[in-house]
């Protein structure tokens, strides 16, 4: 069976999460392009989710979504509803493409929705019992020919496959936050994992457009293989400096450093923030059992999960408050554990820390600036140069961070996680937006 | 029509800042004034130039497509909302596409030689960022021929429309030369508007322009042979100045140094079904132009300043052939020379064009005269060119739909 077959009845279990729904809209636009193509041809989009009551919120969320993504495909979209008398001006297409989507689309809680299914994108909670049960029960509706791609970005695909008797019809398809936007998969396939399955996945991902890149089964793949290790590490050294400066300014300097002296688009913190304290709690959990690596823990994230300070965004896509505090989605406070508090990142606190660390070395630009920048890496290049030899605090924890975010990533290669270096660099530029790979010669 | 019956002038010009992309102060996402707000600090901004509203006897309103971008009709009835004295005063509104600013000229001109009037308010706007450029786009199409061509035309009807001109430029006149050519229109039309503080790209800071304008087109997402950097701007601006009589000018309170006199206008008009008759020549501009010249008893030599309608670089370049500063096909050295610029032989839309300044569409024809005015009575500040005694005619060209609708005027210096 084709993809085009398979695409004629698809679902999407856990649609009204933050992945799930960035799925659908995916699958919305691309059933929809079908539809335009072959028309009387019926498809079929189920998107399925326990949150009854978060299926309205996920109804606006396309509709937005896909009317977005028509007003950019305008010039295809011309081409696709050509011969379509009725349809003339621009918003008259995007408006027929909006509704093409949604004519393919049923919404419901119900996994019997899922049962005529012949492709099943699982984007439910990352745990490992809920989706092994959940997987179970797909597989008792379905029939054989039903293949899932499960959105896991740290269970190991092998491990669900067995729990749930799949008989390889599994393949990890890991997409990166927000799936709209961002233009990497992760793709893990099991051992096990059927062949047809594997061409299925490299097909599908052309289709949407996205650079695949391959992570072998081993528990947190490429993309939180190195996230967990590089925030692990953020945190180690907010610990480290927490009596000079409390856990407070520990905390606002190595978001600092990871942001700009690093040119990241994010600060690690903010970026755990953005993940979910809990989410990230919970792919550590999963990493140790799998890994059976005792490291892959932290006091103060468990810590922040206990007190119910988790990060995440809401329904709107604003950023709740996690180690800081928001205000149109800038980070305003840092959180004090010991008051309970957030401490505002302002006056003479963010001073004295910003004098510790010392000024950003000569040819800094921020990472916004240099997205578009055509002569990046000569930029990069000329900056990190600087870095070295720069004599600041701020430019030693910089190095430091360089190096080890750079060991992290090697250590994936060695471990056999990735297939090569290219490979992680690729994960971090693509999944994680960061202008350069992690590992270079800037350090 | 050899010369005017009568000395038609010009004053009291204004022009607002053209809002849009570009300006510091733009947020796309917060609320924004709308036409009210443009149509009335116009013309109040020329009103302050004169002595007493009352003495202002009609109006003329010009605008492209407020009915779609701003869902409003009946332009005329804004024009009391300026000032009191205004009600109950006649007033027009005009609409030619692009071209519909130059429309609302000739139309001020030939009700003060019809002796209709002896001072006519003409304002010029239009608010176009209330959409987003995709459903804009479907507007500005209306400046094509919607039931023969918008089915068949490209998502961005009118950037393709200029597009497939430089396509016929490239292959005809050579792709390399015509190319570039159009990247110096850019890079000039945003250092001209660096000197304007009214304009769309006057906190323009890019560095090397002439790069960005050489940026490859993307078919995918835009056009075949330009990229958008070859486009003029989506604009929220306002222009005004005053048509007088020489009898009108007294009762303003206007001295002759304040004011431009209207020398002469040629206007043509071609069949909107038709496709233009040569996609690297604009035809009907050249027929508005010689009749402007015929009519003042002059030619290109005696232009010492100019405004073509550079809604495209590749416009700007044909212009500079159809007013005959240059000869067929070699626009694109004309400008590359730097021949258009300020210190040029014939500094063209100096401040800015259409690229630099902005495109409020039905506008922008108004907003070319209030800048020949401030050049010829030496009020356009950084923008400011020397106007060469020997030269010492302004020109102005305004063009709606894919040179439909033109009106050439010229203007000189009071004596």
């Amino acid at each position: 069976m084709n993809l085009d077959e398979r695409l004629e009845n698809v679902s999407v279990i856990g649609a009204a999460g933050k992945m799930g729904s960035g799925i659908a809209v995916l699958l919305a636009q691309e059933l929809a392009k079908l539809k335009a193509h072959n028309q009387g041809k019926i498809y079929k989009l189920n998107l399925i989710d326990v949150n009854d009551a978060a299926l309205d919120g996920l109804r606006r969320f396309i509709k937005a979504q896909v009317t977005k993504v028509a007003e950019k495909s305008i010039v295809a979209l011309r081409s696709i509803y050509a011969d379509r008398d009725d349809l003339v001006e621009n918003w008259e297409m995007i408006e027929a493409f909006v509704d093409d989507a949604f004519s393919v689309i049923r919404f419901g809680s119900d996994l019997k929705m899922a049962a005529d299914s012949l492709l099943i994108f699982e984007a439910i909670v990352e745990d490992e019992a809920i989706k092994i049960r959940v997987l179970k029960e797909l597989n008792e509706l379905c029939g054989e020919e039903t293949l899932f791609l499960t959105n896991t970005s740290s269970i190991p695909i092998g491990f669900l496959d067995e729990q749930a008797g799949l008989s390889g019809r599994i393949i990890g398809y890991h997409f990166y936050n927000p799936p709209v936007v961002q233009r990497l998969v992760e793709v893990i396939t099991a051992q096990s994992t059927q062949q047809e399955l594997r061409g299925i996945g490299a097909e599908l991902g052309k289709r949407l457009r996205k650079k695949l890149v391959p992570a072998n089964d081993i528990s947190g793949f490429i993309g939180n293989g190195h996230f967990m290790r590089d925030g692990l590490y953020a945190i180690g050294e907010a610990e480290r400096l927490k009596d000079k400066y409390s856990l407070p300014g520990a905390i606002y300097i190595m978001n600092r450093i990871s942001q700009d002296y690093l040119i990241r688009p994010m600060g690690i913190f903010q970026l755990i923030d953005y993940v979910g304290i809990d989410v990230f709690q919970c792919i550590l959990q999963v990493m140790r059992k799998h890994l059976g690596d005792s490291t892959l823990q932290s006091d103060l994230i468990d810590r922040m999960a206990e007190r119910g300070i988790l990060g995440g965004q809401r329904v709107d896509g604003s950023q709740k408050d996690g180690f800081l505090k928001y205000e149109r989605n800038r980070p305003v406070g840092v959180y004090d554990l010991e008051k309970g508090e957030y401490q505002p990142i302002e006056g003479k606190w963010k001073e004295d820390l910003d004098a510790a660390i010392g000024p950003l070395p000569a040819g800094f630009s921020p990472w916004r600036n240099l997205l578009r920048e055509p002569k990046k890496e000569e930029k990069l290049s000329a900056y990190f140069q600087n870095l070295q030899g720069a004599k600041t605090f701020g430019a030693e924890l910089a190095r430091a961070y360089l190096a080890r975010t750079k060991e992290i990533a090697k250590k994936l290669v060695q471990d056999g996680v990735a297939n090569s270096e290219e490979d992680v660099n690729s994960v971090l530029t693509n999944g994680f937006y960061w202008l350069y790979g992690p590992i270079n010669d800037y350090i | 029509m050899k010369k005017l019956r009568k000395k038609v002038y010009v004053t009291a010009g204004y022009n607002t800042i053209s809002l849009g992309s570009g300006r510091k102060e733009f947020r796309p996402k917060e609320p924004r004034p709308g036409i009210e707000h443009y149509i009335k600090e116009a013309g109040e901004g020329a009103i302050a130039q004169i002595n007493n509203p009352d003495n202002i006897d009609e109006g003329v309103v010009t605008n492209f497509m407020m009915a779609r971008y701003n869902r409003q009709g009946n332009r005329p009835g804004f024009f009391p909302m300026i000032h009191p004295a205004l009600r109950y005063k006649p007033a027009t509104g005009v609409e030619g596409a692009c071209g519909s600013g130059g429309l609302g000229l000739v139309v001020a001109c030939k009700t003060i030689l019809a002796d209709l009037a002896d001072a006519v308010l003409v304002i010029g706007i239009e608010v176009q960022n209330t959409v987003k450029a995709v459903y804009g786009a479907d507007y500005l199409a209306g400046a094509g021929w919607y039931a023969g061509e918008r089915k068949q035309g490209h998502a961005h009807f009118f950037p393709a429309q200029f597009s497939d001109r430089a396509g016929a430029c490239f292959e005809k006149f050579g792709k390399e030369k015509v190319r570039e050519g159009m990247a110096h229109w850019y890079v000039q039309a945003i250092e001209n508007a660096r000197r304007n503080p009214k304009a769309q790209e006057y906190h323009n800071s890019t560095e090397d322009l002439y790069t960005l304008a050489m940026t490859p087109p993307n078919p995918k997402v835009f056009c075949e042979h330009i990229n958008v950097f070859d486009c003029s701007k989506v604009s929220d601006a306002g222009s005004a100045l005053i048509f007088a009589s020489e009898e009108g000018l007294k009762k303003l309170g206007v001295s002759k140094e304040d004011a431009a006199e209207v020398v002469s206008w040629g206007q043509c008009e071609d069949d909107i079904t038709k496709p233009p008759p040569d996609l690297t020549k604009l035809t009907t501009t050249e027929k508005a132009v010689k009749l402007a010249y015929e009519r003042a008893g002059i030619s290109i030599r005696d232009i010492g300043v100019l405004e073509v309608h550079d809604c495209f670089t590749i416009s700007g370049l044909l212009a500079m052939e159809a007013v005959g500063a240059v000869g067929y096909g070699e626009g694109a050295d004309f400008v590359k020379e730097g021949r258009t610029r300020p210190d040029g032989d014939i500094p063209t839309n100096t401040t800015g064009g259409l690229i630099g300044y902005g495109h409020p569409v039905g506008a922008s024809g108004v907003r070319q005269a209030v800048d020949i005015l401030h050049q010829l009575t030496g009020k356009a500040g950084d923008c400011q060119v020397e106007i060469n005694p020997d030269r010492p005619y302004g020109m102005l060209i305004s063009m709606g739909g894919s040179d439909k609708t033109v009106v050439a005027m010229t203007f000189r210096k009071t004596e």
